[in-house]
């Protein structure tokens, strides 16, 4: 390993943005806050083209919604003058939070895509400084049946798959997933077998309420989604998808991670049903696979036995750690918490923060800030 | 031409070249939405901040023309006269 090579945790509050850098991924260094008092649902950490760029979707409740980045690890910060997202005028729509930055592949630099609300998909080619709204989504006819989940209608998951990139998915709430096979020029529902029993017919069309959606390490056409009930995996790029719950306490939950490389390898963090919505029994864990999703093993190590606090969507990640990859996520009750050794045990970064709205870890070399 | 005072609260004044008060020529229409418009022109982030893309001042943000909040006037079309200052302020929304 590289002797320089340490890890960067970016971590998303209610009440801003808190980074975390640490060697060994068990002793933490925490800093912050950054941008005080702001909401932070989205973070980024892109470290493709041997550059490392923070991004965060910061959201003003006064000033409004913005992205900023740091390209040094947070000692500064940028923020595009004319605003890295914005709807076009003839859309009469206003953005209202960013929830999702996701950095598409290496062999794709300075694409970033963002999921926003209301419903809609922002593509970025110049590394997040700024976004072109995806006019197929947001023309699309079904786009006046979507409704809106708890926390607002957005769009909250975008795959671009790793090898065609001609074939992007993208999960709202509500709406369920939809598929692009033309580089999003347009879109079709793909939530065959995903149940929606909040409607009088569980399995529409589309108007799921996915929660998130990623894709396997090394099966591009093998997607997984964490739903509102129920926890499913497609073979087939959506086009059917089938349940993988049997063995979880519980068939909610928000939060869903694919290994970097290994296929098959997954992780998701059961919450006790749409009523309840915290952890089964008040005992945190996260239940990972190696089989995608046919057998479930419980990770309880170093976690809470009694924390009655839920996990949001983009509270959890993955990093890319040449060796043993670190899993992270961080809770409503401000918790957050990483593992070094794949989920086998976790130790506590942080405590009392405000509520952890998105978590984002990966390596980086070179001097820290 | 007669020059109107636009104050902001500090959290903005890092958008305006570290100003809180500023002196704004009264705009043709003579209205608080063309004083935007020249704010806005020349400080783009100030303009987003006060502003949502479609021109509308965001739901937590008050634009006062003396003592009158614009929004029990006539909204960014609320006439401003000389003598008066336009005022800039975040509501107490939060928790």
């Amino acid at each position: 390993m590289d002797n320089d090579a340490r890890t960067i945790l970016a971590i998303g509050t209610k009440k801003g943005l808190w980074l975390a850098e640490s060697t060994d991924r068990e002793n933490w260094n925490l800093t912050g806050p950054h941008f005080a008092n702001l909401e932070v649902p989205s973070v980024a950490i892109d470290t493709r083209d041997g550059k490392t760029r923070i991004l965060a979707g910061v959201n003003d409740w006064h000033w409004g919604p913005t992205v900023v980045y740091s390209d040094d690890a947070g000692a500064t910060w940028s923020e595009p003058e004319q605003g890295a997202i914005k709807f076009p005028a003839d859309t009469d729509t206003a953005l209202a939070r960013i929830w999702h930055l996701r950095p598409d592949t290496a062999e794709r630099p300075g694409v970033v895509w963002a999921g926003c609300e209301p419903i809609s998909v922002f593509k970025s080619t110049d590394s997040g400084e700024n976004f072109e709204l995806n006019r197929g989504l947001w023309d699309h006819p079904h786009r006046s049946e979507w409704g809106a989940g708890f926390g607002g209608a957005a769009v909250h998951s975008i795959v671009p798959n790793a090898v065609d990139e001609n074939v992007v998915h993208a999960a709202m709430s509500t709406g369920g997933v939809y598929r692009s096979t033309d580089g999003g020029n347009s879109w079709e529902p793909r939530n065959k077998g995903i149940k929606a029993d909040f409607f009088p017919e569980p399995f529409p069309e589309f108007g799921q309420c996915v929660h998130h959606i990623t894709a396997d390490a090394e099966n591009p056409d093998r997607l997984y989604a964490q739903n509102h009930g129920g926890v499913y995996r497609s073979d087939d790029s959506g086009d059917e998808w089938n349940s993988i719950a049997d063995g979880l306490p519980a068939e909610f939950g928000f939060v869903f991670l694919s290994h970097p490389r290994t296929g098959g390898s997954v992780w998701t963090i059961p919450l006790k049903g749409a009523e309840e919505r915290n952890p089964v029994g008040g005992r945190l864990s996260v239940f990972h696979s190696t089989d995608a999703g046919d057998t479930w093993n419980e990770q309880h190590a170093g976690l809470p036995d009694a924390d009655w606090n839920a996990v949001l969507r983009d509270a959890a990640a993955v990093d890319d750690h040449p060796g043993s990859v670190g899993v992270y996520f961080g809770t409503r009750g401000g918790e957050v918490f990483a593992s070094n050794d794949e989920g086998a045990h976790f130790v506590t970064v942080a405590q009392r923060l405000p509520d952890v709205l998105s978590v984002r870890a990966a390596q980086v070399n070179g001097a820290g800030k | 031409m007669t020059d109107i005072t636009v104050e902001v609260p500090s959290v903005l004044a890092s958008t305006l070249e570290g100003q809180r008060s500023l002196q704004v020529p009264l705009p043709e229409d003579g209205t608080v939405g063309g004083i935007l418009d020249a704010l806005g022109e020349k400080y783009p982030l100030f303009g987003r901040r006060v502003r949502d893309e479609r021109g509308e001042v965001r739901r937590f943000v008050n634009v006062f023309v003396g003592p009158d909040n614009i929004r029990t006037l006539d909204g960014l079309g609320s006439p401003v006269r000389e003598g008066q200052s336009v005022l800039i302020m975040q509501s107490v929304a939060g928790g």
